[in-house]
């Protein structure tokens, strides 16, 4: 089976076709780099997504934030309530870490904030 | 007397002041209107800046972060909540906020980095009502990610540009339902990633060749009639579609930020709306310079940035030892690629032209000549509107021409 997909590592947005058999990847094609192959597989296997939203702070203040590693996508509304669910305490420095362990990631800070 | 006033502290703003620095001119001052450094950049907090410049994926604030560390590290001064009012040819600036009050000051380089804002023409040629419940996608990301207001529950989104694209995901997140996104052209503006992960990742149409033909509601929107368009761009009457919705986001283009330099008369351009400049981003007003999206938009901030150490760099050089222009060439387009940056050579060295496309064209050929002389020609596979280009054409391919021609050969 082939399948179709748009790169969306880098913003050159290959596009990419994937040979499938016995849902292992066999080949990929249309890549320019290296992270589109692994891209590719991965978007077969397990697609996975970053996800950036703001979470409030303890003065009422938005502060922005990031998973620090993409996550599962079927996960993205779950880890969306986790992050709607804190209130960060001030200060807050770019890299701090918000809440641990948020399937397979920790959700960090992208804004300093006082 | 300043050596060198920036106006505006977004990337662009930043990463001049520290090449400036680096270049060995002691006095800078930045001007920011905003509370705080990184421009734009600090509402843009999705991911997907910087993999030019760091290799890495960055968010906006984190990618702004990086250099307003490096502008405090250098100790290079900056005045915020200050707003630039006018400037004058022979670079005098007048500014305020509220500890000086109104006050000028004259400077031996000035650079432009004002950044750019939103069109909103497109709004205006809809028929129907004027209700609450219309924003620029721009407008809305500001209210959304640093104000933690959502606009509305029921979103169409107009125009499929990137910031358009990026906020039917992060309303999509936000407990949102994007109806429709409508793009009048066959093709979107945005990044094809974009259309990856903002629409296609969470099943929000992308209807291309539509536009929106009818506003309606009272006091607040109540929906919108959209239609397909023929090839001439007029709406189809019997495709009408009636969406119900209590959001319009208008994502349709954005335009360089000129007043100031209008006031300085500096040369605009009438199709990148910034100002013409040479490969050091020199204005036509001597020892002004511009770089960012007050000069022209860029989809990228990486790209941002390294214009921003081209002006950076030379306008330190100016300030060391004032102008030196040796020749001029001018430089001219064919249509196809709509517009060249910079639009004039004065210095025989390697330079790089970014350009822009103005139709989506497949294995083509990309001819700079002077004259009847073919200096370079370049194949692409695929050249499209939203991203920009460029071709570097070394100095002594340069030297001795008198005008350069761009040209796009397609098959
Ligand atoms: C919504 C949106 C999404 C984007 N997404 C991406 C992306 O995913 N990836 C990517 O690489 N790039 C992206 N970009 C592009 C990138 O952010 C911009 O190209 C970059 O920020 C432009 O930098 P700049 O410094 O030229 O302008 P800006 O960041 O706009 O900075 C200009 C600064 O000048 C100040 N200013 C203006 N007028 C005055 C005045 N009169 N006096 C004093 N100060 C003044 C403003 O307050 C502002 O701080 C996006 C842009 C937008 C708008
Ligand atoms: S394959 Fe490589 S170059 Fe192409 S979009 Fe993916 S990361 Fe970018």
């Amino acid at each position: 089976m082939e399948r179709k997909l748009t790169c969306i590592v880098c913003p050159l947005g290959c596009e990419l076709v994937v040979t499938i058999e016995d849902n292992n990847v066999i080949k990929v094609c249309g890549n320019t780099c290296k992270r589109g192959e692994v891209y590719a597989k991965n978007e077969c296997t397990c697609p996975k997504r970053t996800v950036t939203s703001t979470a409030m702070c303890d003065n009422g203040s938005l502060v922005s934030v990031k998973t620090d590693s993409p996550i599962p996508k079927e996960k993205i509304y779950e880890c969306m309530q986790i992050i709607n669910s804190v209130t960060v305490k001030l200060p807050v420095a770019v890299g701090d870490i918000i809440v641990k362990d948020v399937f397979g990631s920790n959700i960090v800070a992208t804004q300093n904030r006082s | 007397m300043r050596d060198l006033v920036i106006i505006g502290g977004g990337p662009a703003g930043m990463s001049a002041a520290i090449t400036a620095r680096e270049s060995g001119i002691q006095d800078i001052l930045i001007l920011e209107r905003d509370g705080q450094l990184g421009g734009i950049l600090q509402q843009c907090i999705h991911n997907g800046f910087g993999l030019h410049k760091f290799g890495e994926e960055l968010t906006g604030p984190e990618y702004a972060w990086k250099y307003e560390k490096k502008v405090k590290e250098l100790g290079i001064e900056y005045k915020l909540n200050t707003m630039v009012l006018d400037i004058t040819k022979d670079r005098v600036i007048t500014a305020t906020n509220s500890s000086d009050g109104i006050f000028e000051l004259k400077a031996k380089a000035i650079i432009l980095a004002m950044g750019c804002r939103e069109r909103s023409k497109g709004a205006l040629n809809i028929a129907g009502t004027r209700p609450a419940g219309i924003y620029s996608a721009g407008t809305a990301q500001k209210y959304v990610n640093t104000m933690g207001y959502l606009p509305g529950k029921n979103v169409v989104i107009l125009g499929s540009g990137d910031i358009g694209l990026i906020m039917a995901r992060r309303m999509t997140l936000e407990g949102a339902k994007v109806r429709a996104v409508c793009e009048i052209m066959s093709y979107s503006g945005g990044l094809a990633r974009n259309i990856e992960q903002c629409l296609n990742d969470f099943d929000i149409p992308l209807k291309l060749e539509h536009t929106v033909v009818e506003i309606h509601g009272k006091e607040r929107l109540e929906g919108v009639t959209i239609a397909k368009v023929d090839k001439n761009r007029k709406p189809i009457l019997d495709t009408c579609e009636y969406i119900p919705c209590d959001t319009l986001l208008l994502s349709v283009g954005l335009i360089p930020e000129n007043e100031l330099s209008k006031k300085a008369d500096v040369d605009i351009s009438s199709i990148t709306n910034g100002a013409i400049v040479d490969q050091d981003r020199q204005t036509s007003c001597e020892g002004i310079f511009a770089c960012g999206n007050v000069l022209h938009v860029h989809d990228l901030v990486d790209f941002v940035s390294q214009e921003a150490e081209l002006a950076g760099k030379a306008a330190a050089e100016y300030i060391k030892q004032g102008k030196k222009q040796t020749i001029e060439i001018a430089i001219k387009t064919d249509g196809k690629i709509r517009y060249t940056v910079p639009q004039v050579i004065t210095d025989s060295k390697d330079v790089t032209l970014f350009f822009r496309v103005s139709d989506i064209y497949k294995n083509a050929k990309i001819c700079v000549s002077d004259g009847d002389k073919q200096i370079l020609s370049k194949h692409r596979p695929k050249l499209a509107p939203g991203e920009m280009e460029s071709i570097t054409l070394k100095g002594e391919q340069i030297c001795g021409a008198k005008e350069l021609y761009l040209s796009l050969e397609v098959q």
